[in-house]
């Protein structure tokens, strides 16, 4: 099988894995008083020690949660509460056009339910966000803002966003910057305190970690309300008994994959490179999406004309070969991409793309097991797309 | 894979017989909110789990392919102007025609599969004939006669062999969890099962008279001709008993001058049937007025006929009248055979 889906999920790094079980052996909850509760706690605390160190973070700084989805959603939503709750006139969110789906039906549901108005910031044709947007709306509306969230990179289309910028025009006007690291963190450098963000979300299962284990880095000035109502064990903004060893295992593996990184980044990227270099061959007629230069180096993102990219998707897992559309799914049926609509793309482009993303356990046979299957597949995708015209 | 137990053995089967089986769900609804709130029907968001989870069991890829827009334009909106048009349609058979073994069948074929594989209750061996179903109480050779050569030779059908019971028991035995889930019966994009409040919907209301077919009196009235069908009793809501006193029917329907005419159950029998746009899978095309016997809808009667082919109409002469033969139903010929009845041909009533 050549797995070229790992910005979906990666596997996980065998140091990881092994302190997962290393630590799932043993009993103990953080909370406890007792002997157990307290080797609990001082490994959540390790971790959480290892987490900021990686990410130029303060210790006091990380909030575990259990998972990117949440992480996101408390920034969002605890933070507009918060910001709010002090002054109700800022009911705006600021966010991106770009957003995955945690950080878009968050400020959605505000939008919906909460009388939250809402800026988007549009991207350009590579999908990249433009600071001088940010300045505009934050100059219009900077006193009724409650938080502006821009990711800093895309998953589908691999753009990594100029963060340090837009949060330093946030940071101008006194306003919160959230940004989803998610795709970010091991791929490129991610530095909480340099970037100037006040929020950062990370997630275990994209760099090599558990899935269902994450945080929220959040500045200690920067107020969030609980979305999640209890024991209030995460700087009382998260509550909820900590999975240990999941939080020991995503701190070994943000760890390794954040001192990896620079090594990491130039062979994948030379493997995703060459993926590129040949899929162009194989098909002359591709479009590469998403920025040429400022994008992860993992990611390979085309739009094949005449193609539906489900069709190519279902071929090539017949094939052995693991991608995906990107684009998210309703009632199973998948929808042409927010992304690639955002960056100017019309439907028929849309729907005519694939991601191809490379990680850890990439090889060079992967890239050959794709280029071998690919051009029967385009053939056989294009014959089926000529009959959707109806007769 | 709908999502019911059907589809999931027929696609277990398959793999059985040593195919190489990709799983598909047909999403047809084109507002995915009815998918949430249809809790009967074959199309909702639950069946499409049932589905998915039925070809994790059996071990195959599954994919959904959104079909919503040739469904709506090819069967629904068909459907909708059947009615208006004055005739009875079968949405299922549409579906079959347009859908499954045309849309679906034609992208699969240009994807590199070579057939469709569906858990109707029929039989398809390897002399290419389509029979009835072992199960005659299940038995969809009906639905399935509109089915042309090049289609049948690019369908497969693994339960004609099987009782309804036995494809639940298979299914439990291969850990199906739709073993016992119910079927479902109602039209799939009529979620509460309401025929004619659907119509009424589309076409809205367009109140006309309701006439006795001896005396051409107006005996009552309606609020949309398309809501009544042929052969239908109820719900004519006469304001004057017949003269004999006894029930009336729907005879015909006049969309030109939206009358329904009704009148005694003697008035329903037919003995002569034209159809319209013949096919022919169980042989020869005949040239010469053949023997067999026709059934006019889905589990109506079988009865004897003389059946000729003329161009593009087909004619069947009755050896015994039916009652409630409707314009827009399928005739179907068999062969009656001790194997399983063959279908011989189908064709479209027109009269
Ligand atoms: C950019 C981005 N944000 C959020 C998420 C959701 O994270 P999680 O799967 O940990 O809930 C993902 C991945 O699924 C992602 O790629």
């Amino acid at each position: 099988m050549a797995y070229l889906d790992h910005a979906a999920t990666t596997p996980m790094l065998d140091e990881a894995l092994e302190a997962y079980v290393a630590t799932a052996r043993e009993v103990g909850n953080a909370s406890s008083l007792h002997a157990a509760g307290r080797r609990a706690r001082r490994r959540v605390e390790e971790s959480r020690e290892r987490v900021a160190a990686a990410l130029g973070a303060r210790p006091s700084e990380v909030v575990f949660t259990g998972g990117g989805t949440e992480s996101d959603n408390l920034a969002v939503k605890g933070v507009f509460w918060a910001r709010r709750g002090v002054v109700p006139a800022r009911a705006r969110v600021v966010s991106s056009a770009v957003e995955h789906h945690a950080v878009l039906d968050a400020v959605d549901w505000l939008a919906a339910h909460e009388g939250a108005e809402v800026g988007w910031l549009p991207v350009d044709a590579a999908g990249r966000l433009d600071p001088e947007r940010l300045r505009a709306e934050l100059a219009a509306h900077a006193d009724r803002v409650a938080l502006v969230t821009a990711m800093w990179a895309n998953n589908e289309v691999g753009t990594v966003q100029p963060v340090a910028e837009l949060a330093a025009v946030a940071a101008g006007h006194g306003v919160p910057f959230h940004t989803d690291a998610i795709q970010a963190v091991g791929q490129v450098p991610v530095d909480f305190a340099a970037s100037g963000v006040s929020a950062l979300t990370v997630t275990g299962h994209k760099l090599g970690g558990p899935a269902g284990v994450g945080a929220l880095l959040l500045a200690r000035d920067v107020a969030a309300t609980p979305l999640l109502h209890g024991g209030g064990q995460e700087r009382d903004v998260r509550s909820g008994t900590l999975d240990t060893a999941g939080v020991v295992a995503f701190a070994v593996a943000v760890e390794a994959a954040v001192k990896g990184q620079q090594e990491y980044a130039a062979r994948v990227s030379a493997l995703r490179d060459d993926l590129v270099r040949r899929v162009r061959e194989a098909v002359p007629e591709v479009i590469f999406n998403g920025d040429p230069t400022d994008r992860l180096p993992g990611n390979a993102h085309f739009s094949f004309p005449g193609c539906e990219g489900d069709a190519l998707l279902l071929l090539l897992d017949a094939q052995g070969i693991a991608c995906s559309t990107g684009s998210a799914c309703s009632a199973g049926v998948a929808q042409p991409s927010h992304v690639l609509l955002a960056m100017g793309a019309d439907h028929d482009r849309a729907r005519s793309s694939l991601r191809f993303t490379l990680g850890h356990t990439s090889t060079p046979a992967d890239v050959d097991a794709l280029i071998a299957a690919l051009p029967a597949a385009v053939e056989r995708a294009r014959r089926a797309a000529s009959l959707r015209s109806p007769r | 894979m709908s999502g019911g137990v059907d589809s999931a053995v027929a696609a277990a089967r398959a793999v059985a017989a040593g195919h190489d089986v990709t799983g598909v769900h047909l999403a047809l609804a084109r507002n995915p909110q009815t998918y949430r709130t249809g809790a009967r029907g074959c199309c909702t968001l639950e069946d499409s789990r049932d589905a998915r989870r039925a070809a994790d069991v059996i071990g195959i890829p599954f994919y959904v392919w959104d079909m919503a827009e040739r469904f709506h334009s090819d069967v629904v909106d068909d459907f909708v102007a059947e009615y208006a048009a004055g005739r009875t349609p079968n949405p299922c058979l549409r579906c079959n025609e347009k859908i499954k073994f045309a849309a679906v069948l034609d992208r699969a074929v240009a994807l590199g599969f070579d057939a469709v594989v569906t858990g109707h209750h029929a039989r398809l061996g390897p002399d290419g004939l389509l029979r009835r179903s072992v199960d005659h109480a299940k038995d969809q050779s009906y639905v399935l006669a509109v089915l042309t050569r090049a289609q049948l030779d690019r369908s497969i059908f693994p339960l004609g062999d099987a009782t309804k019971a036995e494809v639940r028991e298979e299914a439990a035995r291969r850990g199906l969890a739709v073993a016992d889930k119910p079927d479902s019966h109602d039209i799939c994009f009529i979620a509460d099962g309401d025929t004619r409040g659907f119509l009424a919907g589309r076409l809205g209301e367009a109140p006309g008279d309701v006439v006795d077919a001896s005396t051409g009196a107006v005996v009552g009235s309606h609020t949309g001709a398309y809501q009544y069908t042929v052969g239908q009793r109820r719900g004519l809501h006469l304001d004057r008993p017949a003269p004999d006193g006894r029930p009336r029917y729907v005879l015909s329907i006049t969309p030109r001058t939206n009358t329904v005419t009704v009148g005694p159950a003697e008035a329903l029998e037919v003995s002569q049937v034209r159809a319209a746009r013949p096919v022919w899978t169980g042989g020869e095309r005949p040239t010469a007025p053949i023997e067999c016997e026709v059934q006019l809808r889905a589990h109506g009667d079988v009865v004897p006929a003389t059946v000729t082919l003329d161009g593009d109409t087909l004619h069947a002469e009755l050896r015994r009248p039916v009652r409630g033969v409707a314009a827009g139903q399928a005739i179907v010929a068999y062969r009656s055979d001790p194997a399983g009845d063959v279908v011989l041909g189908s064709a479209t009533i027109t009269g």
